[in-house]
């Protein structure tokens, strides 16, 4: 799996490459307009980070210039700018989801496995880890064979968990993308810590290979036993 | 009170006062002219009688007033000295009106055959209270009659040559900030409106400017603010991955990811704060506030089952509102985290939808706010470290921004309402 990381900023896109590094895919990153137009002419990409405001041009154009080719389904837009025109504009122009700074690093290896996923198994919409099978479609859970009863927010925290499987996932993250925008300033997210116990509680009684472990002071982490 | 009808106020009261001068000016004048013609009558009736006195001396007997209006009586050398040509006015009884009335009276001397004699000669009068009634009454139709054909004129003329203010006016009326519009100077040859054109043409061009630029300053401070967050943050993440940090470190990595996270909360709503009250949410859509409500009571229900709060939503009426969603959905949803987050437990949110406003009632373990400072920015009602300060000012600035009105009040729960239609 080949990632362009689009970003001025030489230190946030280090930072993207070395975890993306960690999920071993093949990063190459471009600081301004001219070297990415060179490199999305030339190469072809499994999904490409974009930032919109950058030295010689805009993002923009470059997912117009990508929208010709028919390459702008895999783009990310990652930017500042948290408005609506932007936004509208990015997503018309074809691109795959738009990522607001600063995110959290496991919000956006989810958002990049998503579009792999998407992009490599056209229809197939499975991901299976150990002994279950998910059906992201279908929103079920299989164990060994055995339907797993899961609530709505039950199944975004372990597909959530699972798309950064062995990943520290920071618990503000996960209550950003299971409760939404609005859960922000609320508390200090103890409230998630409840759906965690029984879903960990319904892992263990259907044995499943996987656990979710607390990370003290900072969140959790999936891991395979 | 336009300001057409407003000019007629102060010039009513001011021809109240000039038509008051005028008329006691006038008055005076006219009586003074009166006087001098009768007394100059009096004079010539004088050297008439004087002379028919040398023709016919039986005329020296007449010393009652008769129909000659006239009398004479004989004096001494002393008293005639003292006599000098007065005019005066007296009152005389009158057959015909048969009251007293005034008159006016000369009394002078003459001298005849070695005698002296007193002539006093009379002449009716005008009488003053009958002349002030009649100037009265004529001043108070002149006055009437004035004010009428101004309030004509006004409406008929002045509104034709003022009809470029009033366009400019209506244009500046309409004028909104951030909407995609320009000012058209109106056409007119009067210098002033002319000049007006122009000022408010340079004053707009000049809003719009600094708005966009302010515009621009707000996206671009938020960029440069949230890139460093990001990379700090990141980082952070990175480092408490690598696994190799004791949990006292580990602890510290998570206080100052989430201190970050809390610079990241109060940079988003100071933005947005910035731009609701740079009314930059400028499209808007019929929204229906049960909706909201009922998606938002879902949204924060794991929120509330934690801290041990029942929501409960009456739906006494159907409530839409034309605004922007995103706005309609902050709005709600930063008054009912408030209400959660402080409440007792366990402890209760109602939410009552009514045909023009909605209400959310929480039980509280806080006494009465003070409903003057808590929709100030930074005010702080409690030391939750997670709260920014901003939540109800964001509340106050959607308010505000869409005109709707927001009450609280403390009964033994905290009540806000926020009222969506006047």
């Amino acid at each position: 799996m080949k990632i362009l990381i689009i970003e001025d900023e030489k230190e946030l896109s280090d930072v993207i490459r070395q975890s993306l590094e960690m999920e071993a895919f093949l990063v190459e990153t471009a600081g301004d307009y001219r070297s990415a137009l060179d490199k999305i002419i030339s190469f072809d990409y499994d999904c490409i980070l974009l930032d919109i405001m950058l030295p010689g041009g805009s993002g923009l154009s470059l997912l117009q210039e990508l929208k010709s080719t028919g390459k702008s389904d895999n783009v990310i837009i990652i930017s500042a700018k948290d408005s609506l025109d932007d936004k509208l504009a990015g997503l018309n122009l074809g691109a795959d989801d738009y990522l607001t700074k600063p995110f959290h690093i496991a919000e956006l290896t989810a958002r990049v496995k998503s579009v792999l996923r998407r992009k490599s198994f056209q229809g197939k919409h499975l991901i299976e880890i150990a002994n279950l099978t998910l059906d992201h479609e279908e929103r079920t859970v299989v164990v060994d064979g055995n339907l797993l009863a899961l609530n709505r927010k039950e199944f975004d925290i372990l597909m959530y968990m699972i798309l950064n499987k062995n990943r520290l996932v920071n618990k503000t993250s996960l209550a950003e993308h299971v409760w939404g925008d609005y859960m922000d300033d609320s508390d200090d997210y103890e409230f998630i810590y409840s759906q965690i116990k029984n879903l960990r509680k319904k892992l263990k009684e259907n044995r499943a290979g996987i656990e979710i472990q607390a990370v003290y002071g900072i969140g959790y982490k999936l891991a395979q036993l | 009170m336009n300001l057409l009808n407003h000019t007629l106020k102060y010039l009513s009261i001011a021809l109240l006062g000039i038509l008051s001068v005028w008329a006691v000016l006038f008055y005076i004048n006219m009586l003074d002219e009166v006087y001098d013609s009768l007394d100059d009558g009096l004079d010539n009736y004088k050297m008439l009688i004087v002379d028919k006195v040398r023709e016919d001396p039986a005329t020296l007997s007449r010393n009652t007033f008769g129909e000659g209006n006239y009398e004479i009586f004989e004096i001494s050398e002393q008293e005639a000295r003292k006599v000098r040509d007065v005019y005066q006015d007296t009152l005389m009884y009158m057959q015909n009106e048969k009251d007293l009335e005034p008159v006016r009276m000369l009394s002078t001397a003459f001298f005849q055959n070695g005698k002296h004699y007193e002539l006093k000669i009379i002449s009716s009068m005008v009488e003053e209270d009958d002349l002030i009634e009649d100037l009265f009454f004529a001043l108070i139709w002149l006055y009437v009659a004035l004010l009428a054909s101004i309030l004509l004129v006004n409406n008929l003329l002045l509104q034709k040559v003022w009809k470029p203010f009033y366009d400019i006016l209506e244009q500046l009326k309409r004028f909104r900030l951030g909407k995609e519009q320009s000012f058209e100077p109106v056409e007119t040859n009067v210098k002033e409106f002319r000049v007006l054109n122009e000022t408010v043409g340079t004053l707009v061009n000049h809003a719009v400017d600094i708005y966009s630029s302010q515009k621009q300053f707000i996206e671009n401070a938020s960029h440069e603010l949230q890139t460093p967050i990001a990379i700090s943050m990141n980082k952070l993440e990175l480092l408490a991955e690598r696994n190799n940090l004791p949990e006292s470190d580990m602890e510290t990595v998570g206080q100052v990811i989430q201190t970050l996270e809390r610079l990241t909360r109060l940079n988003k709503s100071l933005l947005l704060l910035s731009k609701i009250e740079n009314r930059q949410f400028s499209d808007a859509e019929n929204v229906s506030i049960n909706l909201i409500v009922k998606d938002l009571a879902e949204e924060f229900a794991d929120f509330a089952e934690f801290k041990d709060v029942t929501i409960s939503v009456d739906e006494k009426a159907d409530l839409h509102v034309l605004m922007n969603k995103d706005l309609a959905a902050i709005l709600i949803s930063n008054l009912l985290k408030n209400a959660i987050v402080h409440n007792t437990s366990p402890g209760k949110v109602d939410i009552e939808i009514n045909p023009n406003s909605f209400k959310i009632t929480n039980s509280s373990k806080a006494a009465a706010l003070d409903p003057e400072k808590m929709f100030h920015r930074f005010h702080k009602g409690s030391n939750d470290k997670n709260n920014t300060g901003l939540g109800l000012a964001i509340v106050k600035a959607i308010v505000g921004f869409y005109g709707f009105e927001i009450r609280y009040w403390f009964d033994k729960e905290h009540v806000i309402e926020v009222f969506l239609m006047a």
